[in-house]
């Protein structure tokens, strides 16, 4: 559905490409997800110039040059911040960070969890590829223990962020998973996100073909998707597997796999993206696929929460003081309250 | 009885006690009932990075420095007339400041044998003849004190904790002064406990009235109203200076004023001043750290406000990076930098001028933005005024220099009118034309388009661009242009500079004296005298360091010799030596206190000498 500008024009994806080459390498994931972007831009009704792409560094971070709004490819790690500092500022506009594995959670880790606790109402999408693409394949803090990465070369002993599990620990507002693969999924994820009021996060497992091919693939390949992970839905009980056979019961807080000839859909689990305690058990679902008994990587909106913005709360003391103090009086200020006066 | 009362010119006071003895509290009130008096004043308080050292300590004495005269006062004084000391600590650390035959005032309880002890006396000082060059008024305060409060009904940690007003009254009495405007701070302080009003303005009349009839003196001093320009005046210090003019900026630039800082000593109070305001749409926004502050304001200055962040030394270096990409991406804003003792933590409270070369090349890259350094207190609102205005009619980042000393001391100001200020206009898009990010005008400067302008999207960043589309570009030939350009940009800057001035001294001779920053009082003050006593000597003070005055060279020509006296090794020699290829010679103090008049009026005698030999 797409949504009338306020001059009352419907504009296309179209509208958002700019005429610069995109150059990342063929078949790169980022491909699918500028496509998706571009897509959903015409949906949120607003203006081009009232949106706003601020990237750190990294593959990337070379999005907001092929969007046709306003855009800021920035430094390493801190297109967080400055998209904090520009959301404070201008509560008006749409702000989209676009960040990668190693700029949002290695050199960008603060800024990341500060801008959640804070909920500034902005769209992340975090690009987890797990290597570092721009500086030729190292291994990224999402990268499982034991990758073997030009700088890891007997393998990492890093063991890995839990992106997700991290973005709850900050208290984020809109907790979500996607994948560069499933362009119909992560359409529906981003819009979500778009309307969130708050900051939205979404991790988009996106596939490096040059340093880190098939990273995913368990995920997004056809013969194993729909074993390994789980599609959230809200309100619907987690049913998984090629046949929907499989499921996820809570049995005490231990989630485990069950078979639903052994159980019926109302003895599993059912989303409910408000429950915060059962979101938290749902993003610390990472087990390594490889690894028996291994749990199904769900997909979606893990959890949603109403909360105040910062910049809302900013706006509403700068009023609260001048409602105390009235409007600033310049003259008044620079004289304070105890003034002599020379004659001479 | 009746006294005789002898009249002084200047008089420099120092105060010192316990960090918890509220020493500051007691000098800001004897400065400002000085000040309202009609007094120059200078202060210079000088308190331990601890926020509570051990009681009685060495490590934990607290200190405040004024001077106050009929005659301009430039700096707070080298050695003091009147040393304040509550215990044996304060007065050891701060006996070398009092002048020969000077008068120690001291409070005989913080002598016992415990204090002494503390103080790491091997005997009491007021007994074994250490005071004989002095004039020494003993006082038991605390006795005094509790005496005067004795049916208050108040707890005894209470009572002491007004033994600073005992001290104050003492003062007022001794130099002739009016109680009303520590009564009116007393009464609004303690508002919300009349039984604290009470006490205070019975033990700051006790010291008066204790003053009056002990025949303690046979004369008081009187210092009569300084000869300062027609006005009305306030008494303001430099942080608070530096808040207001940031506010006062952001009305004549009509743009809201975002400021983003991660707290650090000792740039705070402009985070806390500035917080105070809101009601004049400021927005103080305090980060997670210093790199997030600088990023914010990056963020601000993108979406069309005008953008500060303030820090000292080690958050300068922590936020070298963005501001490179400010640089870069040609927005305005200002850094500040309230510089203390270097290099990595340092000397937190103490001050130092060492950071200038990091402010002028502390960045990766051929960076260059402009820079520019306030002189006293009252100065720091002009030259953050000018920075802002920098910042927005030349699209750049500004560096702003003040140190601790500035910062923290305070001097009346012949505060502005609104009117009177200058306006701020930023460079707009006509809109005739398709938008070009990095099309100039004659002043190479690019147009401030933000978002929420239609058909102005544009993507900017820290890649270099090409020039006029501010598209990506790794073309070499463009490189070489944008770096020239960018150069080119703020050395233009200059063009629009008021042309250098020699501040007093002689305009042409044997010896200049070229100071930049907090050294302004002290070097006015030496040169002044030496220039009084025949010596061909000059001072020239720099606000504006990078791009220099045009006219700089011109005026280095017109003497034999160039001295620069800076609280470094030798930093704004090395730039000078480099521009101008002029052999100056550096003055150089590293204690984390300032020079003194007399040390610098000494380097100019020999300097003279040398020459006539």
């Amino acid at each position: 559905m797409k949504s009338e500008n306020s001059n009352g024009q419907v504009l296309t994806s179209k509208d958002f490409s700019t005429d610069q080459d995109v150059r990342w390498c063929p078949g790169c994931g980022d491909y699918s997800i500028l496509k998706q972007v571009q897509s959903i831009m015409p949906e949120l009704g607003r203006d081009k110039e009232d949106i706003v792409f601020i990237s750190g560094i990294g593959c990337s971070s070379r999005f907001p040059y092929y969007m046709e709004t306003y855009g800021m490819h920035s430094i390493h790690g801190r297109a967080t911040a400055i998209a904090s500092g520009l959301k404070a500022s201008r509560p008006d506009l749409s702000v989209w960070v676009i960040t990668g594995d190693g700029d949002a959670l290695s050199i960008g880790g603060n800024h990341l969890i500060h801008m959640l606790r804070r909920n500034f109402d902005l769209n992340v999408l975090l690009f987890n590829n797990e290597i570092y693409g721009l500086t030729k394949g190292q291994y990224s803090p999402t990268s499982p223990e034991g990758k073997v990465t030009k700088s890891t070369p007997i393998g990492s002993i890093d063991h890995p962020f839990n992106p997700l599990k991290l973005c709850m620990g900050a208290d984020a507002t809109f907790v979500a998973r996607t994948m560069d693969r499933d362009p119909k999924h992560q359409r529906e994820v981003l819009l979500r996100g778009s309307k969130h009021v708050g900051t939205s996060m979404i991790e988009i497992y996106q596939n490096c073909n040059v340093f880190n091919d098939g990273a995913f693939e368990v995920y997004t390949d056809k013969s194993s998707k729909a074993d390994e992970t789980i599609i959230l839905e809200d309100g619907q009980p987690l049913v998984f597997g090629a046949e929907a056979n499989k499921g996820i019961r809570l049995n005490g807080s231990q989630p485990e796999v069950v078979s639903l000839n052994d159980f019926s859909k109302e003895d599993l689990w059912i989303h409910n993206e408000q429950d915060k305690f059962k979101a938290q058990l749902l993003t610390s679902f990472f087990d390594d696929p490889q690894v028996e008994g291994h749990l199904p990587r769900p997909f979606g909106i893990f959890y949603v929460e109403e909360r105040y913005r910062y910049e809302e709360a900013m706006a509403e003391q700068l009023e609260f003081a001048k409602g105390q103090k009235g409007e600033g009086d310049l003259d008044k200020l620079l004289r304070g309250s105890n003034v002599w006066e020379v004659k001479s | 009885m009746a006294k005789i009362v002898e009249e002084k010119k200047e008089v420099t006071i120092v105060f010192a006690g316990d960090s918890g003895d509220g020493i500051q509290l007691t000098g800001t009130q004897f400065t400002n009932t000085n000040a309202l008096f009609g007094n120059d004043v200078s202060t210079f308080p000088n308190f331990p990075a601890e926020i509570r050292a051990p009681q009685g300590t060495l490590a934990g004495v607290s200190g405040f420095q004024l001077q106050f005269g009929s005659v301009e006062v430039a700096t707070p004084g080298d050695v003091c007339d009147v040393l304040v000391a509550m215990n044996a600590a304060a007065f050891k650390v701060n006996l070398s400041r009092l002048k020969k035959s000077g008068t120690v005032i001291v409070n005989t309880d913080g002598f016992n044998a415990r204090n002494l002890k503390l103080a790491e006396y091997e005997s009491n000082p007021l007994e074994d003849g250490t005071l004989n060059d002095y004039r020494t008024i003993a006082i038991d305060v605390s006795k005094m004190t509790r005496m005067a409060l004795v049916d208050s009904g108040l707890g005894k940690k209470e009572v002491d904790r007004s033994r600073n007003m005992f001290v104050l009254g003492f003062l007022y009495y001794m130099y002739n002064r009016d109680l009303a405007a520590t009564e009116k701070f007393i009464r609004e302080k303690f508002k919300k406990s009349p039984e604290l009003i009470d006490a205070n303005l019975r033990v700051l009349k006790a010291g008066y009235n204790f003053a009056d009839t002990s025949e303690t003196f046979t004369s008081r001093y009187n210092v009569r109203a300084a000869q300062l320009d027609k006005g009305e005046y306030r008494n303001i210090m430099g942080n608070q200076a530096t808040a207001l003019g940031l506010i006062a900026a952001s009305k004549m630039a009509k743009r809201d004023l975002f400021y983003g800082s991660y707290p650090i000593t000792p740039a705070s109070d402009i985070l806390h001043e500035l917080a105070k305001h809101k009601n004049f749409g400021v927005k103080t926004f305090q980060a997670e750290d210093e790199i997030a502050a600088i990023c914010t304001v990056i963020g601000a200055s993108f979406g069309g406000q005008m953008g500060v962040t303030a820090s000292s030394g080690p958050g300068i270096a922590l936020k070298g990076e963005a501001i490179g990409l400010g640089v870069m991406l040609e927005l305005p804003m200002v850094i500040i930098n309230v510089q203390r003792g270097g290099p990595s933590t340092g000397l937190p409270t103490k001050t130092e001028q060492s950071d200038l070369l990091q402010a002028v090349y502390g960045r990766n890259g051929e960076a260059p933005m402009p820079v520019i350094s306030a002189s006293s207190p009252s100065d720091c609102f002009d030259t953050i005024f000018e920075a802002c205005k920098i910042a927005i009619e030349h699209m750049t980042p500004v560096f702003f220099l003040s140190d601790g000393y500035i910062a923290n001391g305070s001097e009346p100001w012949k505060f502005p009118k609104a009117k009177d200020l200058p306006a701020i206009k930023s460079i707009e898009w006509d809109q005739k034309e398709e938008y070009q990010p990095y099309l100039r005008n004659l002043d190479l400067v690019r147009s401030w388009v933000t978002p929420g302008t239609k058909g102005g999207e544009h993507r900017i960043g820290g890649l270099e661009k090409a020039d006029i589309t501010g598209d990506v570009s790794y073309d070499p030939d463009n490189h070489e242009r944008m770096v020239g350009l960018r150069r080119e940009k703020i050395e233009r800057i200059a063009e629009h500079l008021p042309l250098q001035k020699v501040e007093n001294g002689a305009q042409e001779g044997e010896l200049l004296m070229l100071s930049w920053g907090s050294t302004y009082g002290v070097v006015k003050t030496a040169v002044k005298e030496a220039h009084a006593m025949g010596m061909q000597v000059g001072h020239v003070h720099l606000r504006h360091i990078y791009p220099f005055p045009r006219n700089l060279k011109e005026i280095l020509g017109d003497f034999k010799k160039v001295i620069i006296p800076e609280m470094n090794q030798g930093q704004l020699l090395k730039l000078i030596r480099s521009e101008f290829l002029v052999d100056a010679k550096g003055l150089n103090k590293v204690k984390g206190i300032p020079f003194t008049a007399a040390e610098i009026l000494e380097t100019i005698k020999k300097e003279v000498e040398k020459n006539e030999v």
